[in-house]
């Protein structure tokens, strides 16, 4: 229990911490790929306390509280995750702070931001299915939805769920909305929606939507940790080692590709899903249909 | 015992009230008071049951199956001359194959067959009860405001509210009876009622559209009646037995089990076209046709509900055998092909109607599974889906009169125009699939279930159906909750009966998932100890549902301290071009003023209705053909055997 209250509480208090220098980090290497020096590596929380300041504006009553809510949502969802609980319900508390997030874009009844909230919306469903295939996997392997147990699980799920593992890594790149997926509201400049989703966002709401995607960014990439943690030391170190490896490649990937079509983001992650999700958890499967198999003969 | 039998025919004396009573008045009245006493006496009948787990009654009468055979016939005859008189003539096929197998059996075989219990009661028939007695009053209570403006809306044409009335009523007795029966050809008498009701409120409102969906409707229930009545004979010879506990029982000694597939797949197949699946879903799309209270009714509290509560109740005869895998797989591709399909309609009614079919899909692949955890999952469902659904139904029904339009993408700043009506209908919205209201919860407890029960088909068909979920509320949402500012507000004509029911609705959209943890434990959990035989733990942990009890509070808590109360300045949206001021127009080249208009997403391309329908349709019919010939080919080889 004392554990947990740790974990979680460490998890509050960090996570925005090391996420808005994983966004610097991601920033600084940016310009580095472009050839650029980039801005210091704290340059996300300069830009929060700047947004902090902004003139209070917003374009309806209702906005900002879907917008609070989403930020709490992502933050209850972290607290789920390192609270070492249910895969399935952390996924569906997921998905209830991303659709506070669309519903916020949908208020303001502005094109750009509507438009953006559709394609968000059409992201989620092309992620949707790997991410509840990634839970089933994991129960599949070690028996059980919960984190606690998941981490706890002496052997390592990597090779096993190999083609789950590289299924995720393609829609974390929606996730972390980098090209060549970033449809629906893009870091870069070169956004034909102006900013998509958070157009008609500005201020401390938008401040509070960066937070956010900090908390969010570490437990996208704590289910990555999932996949190496094996209750012992040199688990937990190969874990925060793809952890990192992940969120280069991430950021080379959106160095390396322009933006999509939405058909593109929705047809490749259901065949990823498809393809990867289905063959893997069909090889999981096959020692249960044996097992009943010699049941049934038996 | 006796509060049963006046369930089933306090409601029937009061439909035949309502057939006679012509004025307003007299018809607000008799419906008001019987809803109050039909309500009122499930709610006391849950409670003095609340402690039995099953109890059959051995009520016997000779006269009972007599009167009902005739009724039977007479029905068959009024089916054969209306399909003749309106030239849909396999309806009249159907009805006069049906009709002469079942009164041949009766006097012939059936008679014979000694039954034990006509009637019981358990857990779920009291659940069921408690669903039809207060869902399906409240949307009779609802009719009549509602049809007086429907009424206006029409004139010049016949007052035929009577006759709706009528049948609304009569629909719940015959649910009731269905809920209560444990003697197969009570249940089958009831069975065909709610069938003929549904065809006549369809056909309502006698248009040509109307007309044709209404014997769509009732060629596909006839089919499966006739399943239905093939199973009874097949159990009468075979088995000697016309009661479903009988049945089930034998299902679980294993040198029955594959004979007693033969009629569980009957009575599955009779379910799946009452329950709407593919590639039976046409008839309740084309029931849209009817007056909104009728589809809140066949949606929520009868009609498919029958279906998915026959499913249930055989479930524990399905699981990994020839009829479960059948039911499963219907039912799973069903749920997946409804979910992309609702995603290319802009029809509020369709929608919703495509949703239905899809959890349907969802609770018939629950009953298939036939697991302990399944079936827990699939109940939890009914109970959820009913509540949820006769929400939305009503609250399109209101939207519909005040807005002239049932398409979404007339609800263009519905919440500035009916702020209301907006608000009870994001909450039904936002019931039907996220967390923490029920039917998520419910879907959670299904995955588990399917994951648990090794059948990885399933797996992905929810994974992928969940997605389309998701897809197709969260846009309907968005849209709800979009900000017009400077639109009238035009929800003061709403009655005041049509408020208290859609409040009361809401309400228990909302309690029901504070509550469901005691639903589940003093009556979900006790059927299933007694159907299965065994108590089983790990549905949901405790810990999980005081998680999803604690975000339920969470949500609440918010919406109602910070829910509108901005003190920032509000400023107009960007346009890209100078907004005129009012958010909807901009001055755009050539200064010329430019109106923007939204509209969603619908993928015809992708997902549009005719496709999915046929590759539902045809990979669910196949599944039941190969079953079927499967079937038919084993007993043809037994025969063969014995003959030899």
């Amino acid at each position: 229990m004392v554990k947990i209250i740790v974990l979680v509480a460490a998890y509050l208090i960090f996570a925005p911490i090391v996420g808005g220098f994983l966004a610097g980090l991601d920033r600084v290497i940016t310009a580095r790929m472009q050839g650029r020096v980039g801005p210091p590596v704290i340059q996300p929380f300069y830009d929060v306390f700047k947004l902090m300041e902004k003139e209070a504006i917003t374009v309806n009553k209702t906005q900002d509280f879907y917008v609070m809510c989403f930020l709490i949502f992502i933050v209850v969802t972290g607290g789920l995750f390192f609270a070492g609980q249910n895969l399935l319900l952390i996924i569906f508390s997921l998905t209830l702070a991303s659709v506070f997030l669309v519903v916020a874009a949908y208020s303001s009844n502005s094109p750009y931001a509507q438009i953006g909230a559709e394609r968000e919306l059409l992201q989620a469903m092309a992620y949707e299915p790997m991410v509840l295939m990634m839970a089933v996997a994991f129960f599949l392997y070690t028996g059980s939805f919960e984190v606690s147990a998941i981490i706890a699980h002496e052997k390592m799920a990597f090779l096993p769920l190999v083609g789950i593992f590289l299924g995720y890594l393609f829609i974390l790149t929606i996730k972390f909305r980098k090209s060549p997926f970033d449809l629906s509201m893009s870091h870069h400049g070169h956004q034909e929606l102006v900013k998509g989703l958070t157009t008609e966002i500005s201020g401390k709401s938008l401040a509070l939507i960066e937070i956010a995607h900090w908390y969010e960014n570490i437990f996208l990439l704590g289910f990555i940790f999932l996949f190496f943690a094996n209750g012992t030391q040199a688990g937990i170190i190969a874990g925060v080692i793809v952890c990192l490896a992940a969120y280069f490649l991430e950021i080379f990937i959106d160095n390396s590709f322009a933006r999509m079509k939405w058909q593109f983001a929705l047809n490749s992650s259901w065949i990823v899903a498809t393809a990867l999700g289905f063959a893997n958890l069909a090889v999981l499967y096959v020692p249960v249909v044996l097992n009943m198999l010699i049941g049934i003969t038996g | 015992m006796e509060l049963i039998l006046f369930l089933i025919i306090f409601p029937l004396v009061a439909a035949i009230a309502l057939l006679l009573v012509k004025a307003d008045a007299g018809r607000d009245a008799v419906v008001a008071v019987a809803s109050l006493v039909i309500a009122g006496v499930s709610i006391f009948l849950f409670i003095q049951y609340f402690d039995v787990g099953h109890e059959p009654f051995d009520f016997e009468s000779e006269a009972v199956g007599y009167a009902m055979a005739a009724i039977e016939a007479c029905l068959a005859v009024v089916i054969i001359v209306l399909g003749i008189k309106y030239k849909k003539y396999l309806a009249s096929v159907l009805a006069a194959i049906q009709a002469p197998i079942m009164i041949w059996f009766e006097f012939s075989i059936g008679h014979g067959i000694p039954v034990e219990s006509n009637i019981y009661v358990d857990k779920l028939s009291l659940i069921m009860i408690l669903i039809i007695g207060v869902i399906g009053t409240l949307i009779c209570v609802y009719s009549l405001p509602y049809m007086k403006d429907f009424q206006h809306h029409h004139q010049g044409e016949k007052d035929r509210r009577p006759w709706f009335f009528f049948l609304m009523f009569l629909f719940l007795a015959a649910m009731f009876g269905i809920v209560v029966s444990n003697n197969l050809l009570w249940m089958y008498f009831f069975w065909e009622i709610t069938t003929l009701c549904s065809f006549f409120l369809i056909g309502y409102t006698k248009t040509e559209e109307a007309i044709r969906n209404s014997f769509r409707a009732l060629v596909m229930n006839l089919l499966g009646g006739i399943g239905f009545v093939l199973a009874i004979v097949f159990m009468g010879i075979v088995f000697g037995t016309v009661e479903l506990d009988t049945i089930l029982n034998y299902s679980s000694m294993s040198q029955y089990s594959f004979m007693v597939g033969i009629p569980v797949a009957l009575l599955a197949f009779a379910g799946i076209t009452k329950a709407a699946q593919m590639p039976f879903n046409s008839w309740l799309l084309g029931a849209m046709v009817a007056p909104t209270p009728t589809s809140a009714l066949l949606h929520s509290s009868t009609m498919v509900k029958a279906g998915v509560f026959l499913i249930i109740k055989l479930s524990p005869a399905l699981g990994f055998n020839i009829a479960g895998i059948m039911v499963m797989m219907v039912g799973g591709i069903t749920f997946l092909m409804a979910s992309l399909a609702a995603i290319s309609q802009s029809n509020a009614k369709r929608v919703l109607a495509y949703s239905t079919v899809a959890n349907l899909g969802l609770i018939v692949a629950c009953g298939g599974v036939g697991t302990y955890g399944a079936v827990w999952a699939g109940v939890m469902l009914i109970i959820f889906h009913a509540i949820t659904k006769s929400l939305l139904f009503l609250c399109v029904g209101t939207a519909e009169h005040n807005i002239g339009s049932r398409d979404i993408e007339d609800m263009d700043g519905l919440f500035e125009r009916m702020p209301r009506l907006a608000a009870f209908m994001m909450i039904g919205i936002a019931g039907m699939f996220l967390a923490p209201f029920g039917m998520l919860i419910s879907k959670w407890a299904t995955m588990t279930a399917f994951v648990e029960s090794n059948n990885i088909i399933l797996v992905m068909l929810i994974c992928f159906g969940s997605a389309a979920t998701l897809f197709y509320w969260a846009k309907w949402l968005g849209k709800m909750s979009a900000i017009m500012s400077g639109r009238e507000n035009i929800q003061t004509g709403v009655h005041r009966g049509e408020w208290s029911v859609l409040g009361t609705l809401t309400a228990m959209t909302v309690l029901i998932c504070l509550l469901f943890p005691m639903v589940s434990s003093t009556s979900v959990v006790p059927y299933i100890d007694v159907v299965f035989k065994s108590a089983h733990a790990g549905l949901l942990s405790d810990i999980d549902m005081r998680i999803m009890w604690a975000m339920l509070a969470l949500v609440v808590l918010l919406t109602t301290f910070f829910f509108g109360r901005t003190k920032k300045k509000i400023v107009p949206i960007y346009m890209a071009g100078v907004n005129a001021g009012d958010n909807l127009t901009f001055r755009g080249a050539m200064e010329k003023d430019v109106t923007v208009s939204l509209r969603n997403w619908y993928m015809e391309k992708y997902f549009g209705e005719a496709k999915m329908n046929a590759i539902g349709g045809i990979s669910s019919a196949a599944v039941i053909v190969v079953i079927f010939s499967i079937i038919i080919g084993v007993v043809l080889m037994m025969g063969g055997v014995l003959n030899g």
